[in-house]
């Protein structure tokens, strides 16, 4: 068992998912390093959000073989697949906030979960991370609803990241956020990612947020992975489907593929 | 031939449908009575649940009984008197407010109310993904969601029909001793002199059968939904559909085992 030093902390090899005739994950194959961050990118409704969700157990692929710490999620008895997943932190596309909840409680939410902390302590901890992420503490007693939808992505990226999770997923943290506090974000994450020595896998349209917080990237198309590199060499592809898609052009073989 | 066929498939197709979501359903409940008895148990959960379950119906669930009351009166007054048999109504009223009215009555405003906003609820957390995002936060939906308004439920329907059978009976008393001019004394004496623990007990098992289908219907229906607003809104008129007809079958099988003919 010397292959902790080589296995990657996330594998993925031929998952396909189907919704009915519709075809939206065909063989995708994914390894993420521990440790490492990777930033998937692909036009809207290209299966990023199901990719996430398949490896999450929220959705449930077709065929295909999704790796934790080397152990086959899909395979494992439900105690062991589910522990493993118990790692994954996870920021929701729209937020997700609990809108029964005021938000110290929702940011609270997975350390009350595990007991990782006392009720009476819980509010001054979730200022703590509201804090990091720009948000005052004001802010605590609010209801999800009385907030933007920017700063709702923030409570959330503040509940994902609470429990300290080895794996985090971020499903467009920036999307919604104006440049500046985009930049902050990304740096928080940069930061929380490195600090907690966590994996994470980062979902993004925005090419310069993707060069800063991803180390490797991958390119969703067709339902599959057209290309996976290093995250800073998005912008200098020579793969047409990801310089089309990095610098948004209009023409290219992507818009193609749409009129077909 | 060929349109024979298809109408033959179509109704196949509709029965497997339905075999399925029975099926469904069975392992929904045996899920969520599983996680009732399975820690972590979430008090504030249970607690809240009762509040919308039963304190909140409270007014709905006391009117409805106490104009029941009043109508089975003047009703059996009208037949009775008929008969000579004034003297049977206490016992009519009382008998068909325990044993029968109050639960069902009971049973079905608190499925409009309380399982049609349950349904709501959790359909709207589906279909925002709060649902999921609860699973990834270390706690079981399930357990979080479901369980505690199953318990709820139960617990709260029998209560409510212990006051909706109080509200009824008292419902009756001031038809019969104000409008009717019975002696008031009498007309109690004659309530509870053929009244046995059994009626009110009946009665009160119904309940919390109702209060667990009402409960079941309505976190069924919104756990399942999908499908944006339009989703959420079909989930809660079928949890309300569904539960007030389980509530009516329900009753009918429940009287038939519970009888006592004495
Ligand atoms: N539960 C579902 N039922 C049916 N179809 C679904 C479901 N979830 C996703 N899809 C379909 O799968 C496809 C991929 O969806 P997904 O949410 O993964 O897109 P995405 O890449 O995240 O797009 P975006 O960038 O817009 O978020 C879409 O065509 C969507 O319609
Ligand atoms: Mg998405």
């Amino acid at each position: 068992m010397n292959a902790p030093m080589t296995q990657p902390k996330i594998r993925v090899r031929g998952l396909k998912k189907y919704f009915g005739d519709k075809k939206v994950l065909d063989d995708v194959d994914i390894d993420i390093v521990a440790g490492t961050g990777l930033v998937v990118i692909g036009g809207s409704g290209s299966g990023k959000s199901v990719l996430i969700k398949s490896i999450l157990g929220l959705v449930t692929p077709d065929s295909g073989v999704i790796e934790i710490d080397g152990i086959d999620v899909l395979k494992a008895p439900r105690a062991q697949a589910r522990a493993l997943r118990a790692q994954i932190g996870m920021l929701f596309q729209n937020g997700a906030l609990f809108d029964s909840l005021p938000v110290w409680e929702n940011v609270a939410f997975g350390l009350l979960a595990e007991k990782k902390i006392k009720r009476s302590q819980a509010r001054a901890k979730a200022i703590e991370f509201l804090a990091q992420v720009g948000l005052a503490d004001n802010v605590a007693s609010l209801s999800p609803a009385e907030l933007s939808g920017g700063m709702q992505k923030r409570v959330a990226l503040a509940r994902a990241i609470a429990s300290a999770p080895a794996i985090m997923f971020f499903d467009e943290p920036t999307t919604g956020l104006d440049p500046i506090m985009g930049a902050v974000i990304d740096e928080l994450i940069v930061d929380c990612v490195k600090r907690l020595g966590s994996t994470s896998i980062a979902i993004t349209h925005d090419m310069a947020s993707a060069v800063r917080i991803g180390d490797t990237a991958a390119m969703l198309y067709e339902g599959k992975i057209t290309w996976t590199g290093k995250a800073s060499d998005l912008l200098t592809s020579a793969n047409p489907v990801v310089d089309q898609f990095t610098h948004g052009r209009a023409e290219g073989p992507i818009k193609m593929a749409l009129r077909r | 031939m060929k349109a024979i066929l298809n109408v033959i498939g179509h109704i196949g197709a509709v029965v497997l449908d339905a075999l399925g979501l029975v099926g469904e359903l069975a392992i929904f409940a045996g899920t969520g009575i599983g996680a009732i008895f399975r820690p972590p148990f979430y008090p504030r959960r249970i607690g809240a649940a009762l509040m919308e379950i039963g304190f909140f119906s409270l007014p709905v669930v006391s009117l409805t009984a106490l104009f029941t009351g009043m109508v089975l009166a003047l009703q059996s007054y009208t037949g009775f008197s008929r008969f000579n048999a004034e003297s049977a109504i206490a016992s009519v009223v009382i008998l068909s407010v325990t044993r029968e009215l109050g639960p069902v009555l009971a049973g079905l405003m608190v499925s409009g109310r309380a399982g049609a906003a349950m349904a709501a609820e959790l359909g709207t957390m589906r279909v925002t993904d709060q649902i999921d995002a609860l699973s990834t936060l270390s706690t079981e939906p399930m357990q979080y969601l479901v369980a505690p308004r199953l318990l709820a439920g139960t617990i709260a329907m029998p209560l409510l029909v212990v006051i909706a059978d109080i509200l009824g009976v008292m419902g009756g008393f001031l038809v019969a001793w104000l409008k009717l001019g019975f002696n008031p004394n009498t007309y109690l004496i004659n309530s509870f002199t053929n009244l046995r623990a059994e009626d009110v007990l009946s009665g009160l098992i119904k309940a919390a059968v109702f209060g667990f289908v009402i409960a079941l219907m309505g976190c069924f229906n919104g756990y399942r939904s999908k499908g944006g607003a339009q989703g959420v809104g079909a989930a809660t008129t079928s949890a309300v559909v569904s539960a007030s007809i389980l509530i009516l079958a329900l009753d009918y099988i429940l009287t038939q085992l519970l009888f006592t003919a004495k």
